[in-house]
């Protein structure tokens, strides 16, 4: 049981760095709390295998400290930090029974027959192992092969977190939903630290109470499911999560908001005082092709935007419009009538997001006068 | 051009591949081969590349008779899952290959590959060697030397399938802007209903070597004619329930009984199968008729900006496909809603009886 903190973290790959671009992490601290669930999502690339690595061992950092419940474990190899790892390609002992993988680590630490008995049984219990515990490993199927390397690393006591690389890569796409069923009823019944890596944004949030989507070497955002789709806090998060990603158009500000071409975007006045203690930055908006709304005939409310082409994917259908030279996607339900030729479109100020250097940019409340 | 099969089989070992399959392409038409793995899409892409040779029936193109010409002879491109590339050849000359191999000249490969490297957004990569790209712009190469060479048809199997979501995305929407431009028949093999969807144009759905249904895209996923087409064209799975028709009511699993309305009215008395897409369920009632189940939730499946929702109880497992987040633990108890008006309602053997309609101001 653990709480995994890292503190001004930073690795790079290179022995002089020279600059950001050289680290593959770039300096954070974060904490993944005793007992958690979470999910680290980003592209290839993103740095996350490092960041996986450096967390199990199997990579030491060149800057910062990794600390396992307030203990610095930077020095510790893998096999003493007391972390189960559960790879995209099972790992199992093909030659022994699904009993005897279960117990392998068991009687690694010399528990006796009874105990180790009782042990396997509970986990076996869980995974719903049961009818397999004398089968042959070499015999099971992808998933059952799956959760046998999970209940690896359950059967321990001393486990102070699992961690997860794309564990589902090699499991049938209809049998998926089990797992991660199974996955989340072991993480309520177990008070183990998980954190599962993926480049899916399905599996990260199914799983996760809480997510950190990396890129670039960094932590951009680390929320739950709800606030990386309503609150992305940086432009990344608006484009990656959401299919298709958040709408992102460049603007300058003028005196009462923001504005692009001729179409001028009001922004509150919290929002305008933020953006006039930023003069310089590059600013964006945002709004997901989910929150636009699309009214059925004009409106003095309203944009005028050209229909380009209309996307019909069964369920509902995605809109590409263009309003003053700026393409937009907009998704409508299957029963929403769909606009010919003009549509007439409002972006509601509470989905509407304000993004400086690509950060979201937080409303000032008003200030109080002496 | 145009591309016919005329009951096209092929036996292989006294195994049938392919079972009699009749289609027709139009010039210039994306079409999507929609199967699980094993249904016969790549066994039919290679009959009409003319790698195999049908065991019975014609491949006719532009009306004539191509059954028995080679591969070599048909102006043929296919582009795998894998991203073929020469990796000792830069992206130019790889682009280039097919050009070379017809003896064009300099000066015309070098405005071709120009072209469609621009098309393909990769002009900017043409002097770098495929090890040096990332997945999305080895696919890209691989994808220019088929389109390069102008060929009449262009075969494509499940070309996206290693690329991750956010690339397929772009790709999916180029590649139906690429084809809108050309004259060439685009035929795609996927086993994701989902894309059949996002590339439009037509969908054939295969099943175990036949052809189930062929036709719009829009018009398939919205009619599928049997039971095993809106089984085969749903992502989530559409949700099927046997159900009997009797006097004024409909019983489902012989407990769960629900009132006729007039959505219903014109099913004649019998045994039929229901379906109903996961989309069409909702957790708040639409109409005062919905079809009202108590169900406690398995697993919510959150996907970004949708949520799929695993629900059971002792008469049904269903799944809900909804917009937007909802976060649910494990076993909890809560209600959901079937319009009946989005109902399918299949014959007990399987054949469409009715499809969903759209309730437009009907007095309630």
């Amino acid at each position: 049981m653990a709480e995994i903190r890292l503190r001004n973290l930073a690795h790079s790959y290179s022995r002089s760095p020279s600059g950001p671009a050289d680290y593959a992490i770039r300096e954070m601290d974060h904490v993944w709390e005793q007992g958690g669930a979470y999910a680290l999502l980003g592209p290839s690339g993103c740095g996350k295998s490092t960041l996986l690595n450096i967390i199990s061992g199997l990579l030491s950092p060149s800057h910062g400290e990794v600390q396992f419940d307030g203990k610095v474990v930077n020095a510790l190899p893998p096999e003493q930090r007391n972390i189960a790892q559960v790879f995209q390609f099972p790992v199992v002992y093909d030659t022994m029974t699904v009993f005897d993988n279960l117990a392998f680590p068991l009687r690694n630490q010399g528990m006796n027959k009874t105990k180790i008995l009782a042990k396997v049984n509970e986990i076996a219990e869980v995974l719903e192992l049961h009818p397999l515990l004398h089968k042959r490993a070499s015999n099971l199927t992808a998933d059952e092969k799956q959760k046998v390397s999970m209940g690896r690393g359950l059967v321990r006591d001393d486990v102070s977190a699992i961690l997860f690389d794309e564990p589902l890569t090699v499991i049938d796409p209809h049998l998926k939903w089990k797992l991660r069923r199974k996955l989340k009823q072991i993480h309520e019944q177990f008070n183990i630290t998980m954190v599962y890596v993926t480049h899916d944004q399905l599996e990260a949030s199914t799983f996760a109470d809480k997510i950190a989507v990396m890129y670039g070497g960094q932590i951009v955002q680390f929320g739950t499911p709800r606030e990386l789709f309503e609150r992305p806090s940086h432009t990344f998060v608006g484009y990656f999560i959401g299919s298709p990603g958040m709408n992102l158009i460049e603007v300058l500000p003028y005196g009462g908001g923001v504005r692009f071409n001729e179409t001028m975007l009001p922004l509150s006045p919290a929002l305008n005082r933020r953006v006039a203690e930023m003069p310089g930055a590059k600013l964006k908006v945002g709004i997901r092709p989910e929150f636009i709304h699309v009214w059925d005939g004009p409106n003095e409310d309203a944009f005028c935007a050209d229909v380009v082409h209309v996307e019909d994917l069964g369920t509902y259908k995605i809109l590409t419009l263009k309003l003053d030279g700026q393409l937009l996607k907009v998704r409508l339900q299957e029963d929403q009538p769909v606009p010919q030729r003009q549509a007439y479109l409002s972006f509601p100020a509470q989905w509407l997001m304000l993004y400086a250097d690509d950060i979201l940019v937080e409303p000032k409340p008003m200030e109080v006068q002496p | 051009m145009s591309l016919t099969l005329e009951h096209v089989t092929r036996v292989v070992d006294q195994q049938v591949h392919i079972d009699d399959a009749c289609l027709s392409f139009a010039p210039g038409s994306f079409n999507v081969l929609l199967g699980r793995t094993l249904s016969g899409k790549t066994s039919l892409m290679r009959l009409m590349a003319g790698l195999d040779k049908p065991s019975s029936g014609r491949i006719l193109m532009n009306g004539a008779d191509m059954t028995q010409v080679s591969v070599r002879q048909r102006n043929v491109s296919m582009v795998y899952q894998q991203f073929i590339n020469y990796p000792t050849l830069t992206v130019f000359e790889n682009i280039a290959s097919p050009l070379r191999q017809a003896k064009m000249s300099q000066a015309e490969i070098l405005e071709k590959v120009h072209a469609t490297a621009k098309m393909l957004r990769i002009e900017g990569l043409l002097k770098r060697y495929p090890l040096e790209l990332s997945g999305g712009q080895q696919q890209r190469t691989a994808m220019a030397r088929a389109l390069v060479k102008d060929a009449s048809l262009i075969l494509f199997d499940e070309p996206l399938v290693n690329l991750d979501y956010k690339l397929r995305e772009e790709l999916r929407q180029e590649m139906r802007e690429l084809f809108q431009a050309r004259h060439t028949i685009a035929i795609y093999a996927t086993t994701e209903p989902n894309e059949a969807l996002a590339l439009g144009g037509t969908t054939t759905v295969l099943h175990e070597g036949r052809v189930i249904q062929s036709g719009k895209t829009a018009e398939v996923y919205h009619r599928p004619q049997q039971v095993l087409a809106a089984e085969l064209f749903s992502e989530p799975a559409i949700n099927l329930m046997s159900g009997r028709v009797s006097g004024t009511e409909v019983s489902f699993a012989d407990t769960v009984h629900f009132p006729l309305n007039p959505d219903l009215q014109d099913i004649a008395e019998g045994e039929y199968r229901f379906g109903v897409r996961p989309s069409h369920i909702g957790l708040v009632p639409s109409n005062d008729d919905d079809l009202e189940l108590a169900v406690t939730v398995e697993l919510a499946e959150i996907s970004g900006s949708e949520t799929f929702l695993h629900v059971s109880n002792d008469q049904f497992v269903l799944i809900l496909h909804l917009p937007g987040v909802h976060e649910y633990a494990v076993d909890t108890s809560i209600l959901i809603y079937i319009p009946t008006h989005k109902l399918f309602v299949f014959s007990a053997d399987g054949q469409l009886i009715q499809a969903p309609s759209r309730r437009l101001g009907r007095v309630a």
